[in-house]
């Protein structure tokens, strides 16, 4: 009799165990390769693996990743994430991914409430690739999120007061910075993001210190926002 | 053994029982505060004030808080006002409760009453204004002010209204503005419909699953491009919100009991799925701003804040896309959609400011000074004319000065048509506009309402099936991601637990048949033993 109580106990926990999990499913999604998760569609279930190059300031249970590896980037945007593994995020560690597929304003990235597990694996981190040329063509966008690094562009002024960058929130400086560049002619808006990069780090700085008509290269992740916007982690004056 | 494992397994059981509760969290009333108005305001004492305000990104709105900080300081110069903005109230929210614990909150601040409900289980946090409003010399429009204030007769009743929490005034209005539907009319008429002063829901949703029709190509007959999204709406929270003001369903009560989860918040669901499974409707949150894909002739319905007007119309002086993308397009801008178009209702939303209660009463008059003189004219006609807002008092709002903006639409930038509009739709259905109750957790309920839409709207882009099954998972899952069951009901002290999760009902079932089945065993043990005994 003992055993019958035992085992209706048990399986009263099992049931519980497993209604409770429901309530978290995730469809069965195989882990992909870079290349199936580029060709999935909007809105698809996602399970990929990448690298972690950088993050933007933990806050509420969540992380936005720029993620890359050699075969690709992925933006995942506003991860579940304790700050306990939030600490666990460094630069070249490798994660899995789950999530949807999603697109806003022309970027595509992993949805908000993706969830992740850290992998065992050699660290890797991206080098930044010269996509300078392919500035103003429809090319670009095949490098969207990764790292890129743009040679040779020339501040240009921000807006009619002629100042070289603008505060995003000028009283406290507090928020991003924007700033125009140009190259053969043609002007692209750039960005600094400060929960990448705040306004104590080098790149906040050098932004900061810019003038029109400065020649500049940089460095930074390939954001999009109804166009490429990047997110910029280095400014150096071109040699 | 056995009686151990079985004890370990029950224990086990009763504690995950539990744990289907959630907490129960019981507080008292809020204080009323005892700052008390000082005989004479102290020109002596240095008085320094940290103000928190936000800025839509808009540089203007900037320079009108600096403007009246530096008026201010003019008028009162042994006070000196420190501003720090924040690009979004969440924020501001987060750091004054984080402030709140350490005693060092603003001195003034703007925010929402769902914010100040929260702010008022601190103990005096948050001052009451009421006697400070009546007060002959400091109060509205008192003899000792240095400037033109407001009486309080002349703030518009709807919007001090909105400010009244549990019987008393814990915040002035500063800014008022609506939620407006902004149209390309074209593209209705050429899909073969007359736009109407007022639309219904039905005509929205008609409209929007024609424009899903599609050439051979894959692009979109009615704009001939890629990209057609129909209907966006901005701010979901308002949209559940709005569609149950307007239907007369549930929402809460005034004294905080959650109702949100009724049938015919089911009925909306299902219906939104609909669409958003056709792709004919989305959110700012799956899609992104719906003025740019109005503005690029890939929206036809916008649904935004009228403070948001200056991004609204292919000629708008804010843009956010490039100029090559855009396209003309004339722009309507006509209240939101309506079940009852005969008696619409309306979201009345926008920033009030709240006063710090601290120990100097000299530093709370201070602070209360300030706020009137956020209340001035020069203030609010400045504030408002940067975006669709409406200034919060008649006193504004009848002014001269604001007469003439108003006529002057369509002259310039300054004076874009759009935005001015999009004032004058608040103005004229200013008693159409509704609140929803303030309460310690109505910031949550707020989220819990627009997740609800934003939820529907993914799984029917991810081909999850709608089903009753659905409903109720969302309807636990939202429950107990914004903790609404541990939201104080008051005055009664009562609590609404919403519905139990599956696993607690089952346990509910098993553990008392578990308790039989031991009961029966033990009669049925005890006989044998008697048995055995007889023989």
């Amino acid at each position: 009799m003992k055993k019958i109580l035992c085992l209706v106990l048990a399986l009263s926990l099992a049931l519980c165990a497993a209604l409770a999990l429901a309530e978290s499913e995730f469809p069965e999604v195989e882990l992909m390769t870079y290349k199936q998760y580029a060709e999935a569609e909007v809105d698809d279930p996602v399970y990929v693996e990448t690298y972690v190059q950088a993050t933007q300031s933990w806050w509420d249970n969540k992380i936005t990743v720029y993620g890359q590896s050699e075969d690709g980037a992925i933006f995942i945007y506003n991860m579940t994430c304790t700050e306990e593994d939030a600490a666990k995020l460094v630069p070249g560690t490798k994660i899995a991914v789950k999530g949807y597929k999603a697109e806003w304003a022309g970027e595509v990235e992993i949805a908000e409430g993706a969830t992740f597990e850290i992998v065992e694996g050699d660290p890797f981190i991206a080098k930044a690739a010269d996509v300078t040329d392919l500035l103003g063509k429809d090319e670009l966008v095949s490098h969207q999120n990764e790292l890129v690094s743009f040679k040779g562009l020339t501040v240009e002024a921000y807006d009619e007061t002629g100042a070289a960058f603008a505060y995003k929130n000028a009283e406290n400086k507090t928020d991003d910075l924007y700033f125009k560049v140009s190259k053969d002619g043609q002007v692209y808006d750039f960005c600094v993001e400060f929960y990448l990069c705040g306004n104590d780090t080098d790149v906040y700085k050098a932004v900061e210190a810019l003038k029109v008509g400065d020649v500049i290269d940089v460095e930074g992740f390939l954001y999009w926002y109804n166009g490429a916007n990047p997110h910029i982690t280095s400014v150096t004056k071109a040699e | 053994m056995k009686k151990i494992i079985a004890g370990l397994l029950l224990i086990l059981c009763l504690a995950v029982l539990s744990g289907c509760h959630g907490r129960l969290v019981s507080q008292e009333g809020a204080d009323t505060g005892n700052a008390k108005i000082p005989e004479k305001f102290d020109e002596s004492q240095k008085i320094e004030l940290v103000f928190w305000a936000k800025n839509d990104t808009n540089k203007v709105q900037t320079a009108v808080y600096t403007q009246a900080i530096k008026d201010f300081e003019a008028m009162y110069p042994n006070v000196t006002i420190n501003l720090r903005l924040y690009a979004d109230y969440s924020r501001i929210f987060a750091d004054v409760i984080t402030n709140i614990a350490t005693q060092t909150t603003p001195n003034v601040c703007i925010t929402y009453p769902d914010h100040i409900a929260t702010y008022m289980t601190g103990q005096n946090v948050v001052l009451p204004m009421d006697e400070w409003m009546e007060d002959s010399r400091y109060g509205l429009g008192g003899s000792e002010l240095r400037f033109d204030a407001p009486r309080q007769e002349e703030i518009v009743p709807e919007f001090l209204n909105e400010c009244v929490l549990s019987g008393h005034t814990y915040a002035m209005p500063y800014m008022r503005s609506t939620e407006a539907l902004y149209v390309n009319e074209d593209m209705v008429r050429r899909l073969g419909y007359e736009l109407p002063d007022t639309v219904t829901w039905d005509f929205v949703w008609e409209v929007s699953e024609k424009a899903m029709e599609k050439n051979e190509d894959g692009t979109f007959k009615i704009n001939g491009q890629k990209v057609m999204i129909p209907f966006i709406y901005k701010s979901t929270d308002n949209m559940m919100i709005t569609m149950l003001k307007q239907l007369d369903a549930p929402y809460s009560t005034d004294n905080g009991e959650v109702l949100l989860f009724n049938d015919t918040t089911k009925g909306l669901l299902e219906d939104i799925y609909t669409h958003a499974k056709s792709r004919a409707f989305s959110t700012f949150a799956i899609s992104s701003y719906p003025g740019n894909f109005l503005n690029a002739g890939q929206c036809i319905f916008a649904v935004d804040s009228t403070a948001g007007a200056t991004w609204m119309g292919s000629e708008a002086p804010m843009m956010d896309i490039e100029a090559e993308q855009v396209v003309p397009f004339s722009i309507r801008v006509l209240p939101i959609p309506q079940f009852k178009p005969e008696t619409p209702k309306m979201i009345s939303q926008g920033p009030s400011i709240c006063i710090f209660n601290k120990e100097d009463p000299q530093v709370v008059l201070a602070s209360w000074l300030f706020t009137q003189y956020l209340l001035s004219n020069k203030v609010q006609l400045g504030y408002a004319e940067t975006e669709g807002y409406l200034p919060v008092t008649l006193k504004a709002q009848k002014s001269p000065e604001y007469i003439e903006y108003l006529s002057r639409k369509g002259e310039d930038d300054d004076h874009y048509a759009v935005k001015i509009e999009a004032s004058e739709l608040l103005q004229r259905h200013t008693s159409d506009t509704f609140v929803t109750p303030v309460f310690n957790g109505s910031a949550s309920l707020r989220s819990a309402a627009g997740q609800l839409i934003e939820s529907t709207a993914k799984s029917a882009r991810r081909k999850e099936k709608m089903s009753d099954a659905y409903i109720e998972k969302l309807y636990a899952s939202m429950n107990s991601l914004f903790q609404l069951d541990q939201i104080e009901v008051k005055p009664a002290k009562k609590v609404t637990f919403g519905e139990l999760p599956a696993e607690a009902k089952t346990l509910l079932i098993v553990i008392p048949c578990v308790w039989l089945v031991i009961g029966v065993s033990s009669l049925w043990a005890g006989m044998q033993k008697n048995r055995k005994k007889q023989k």
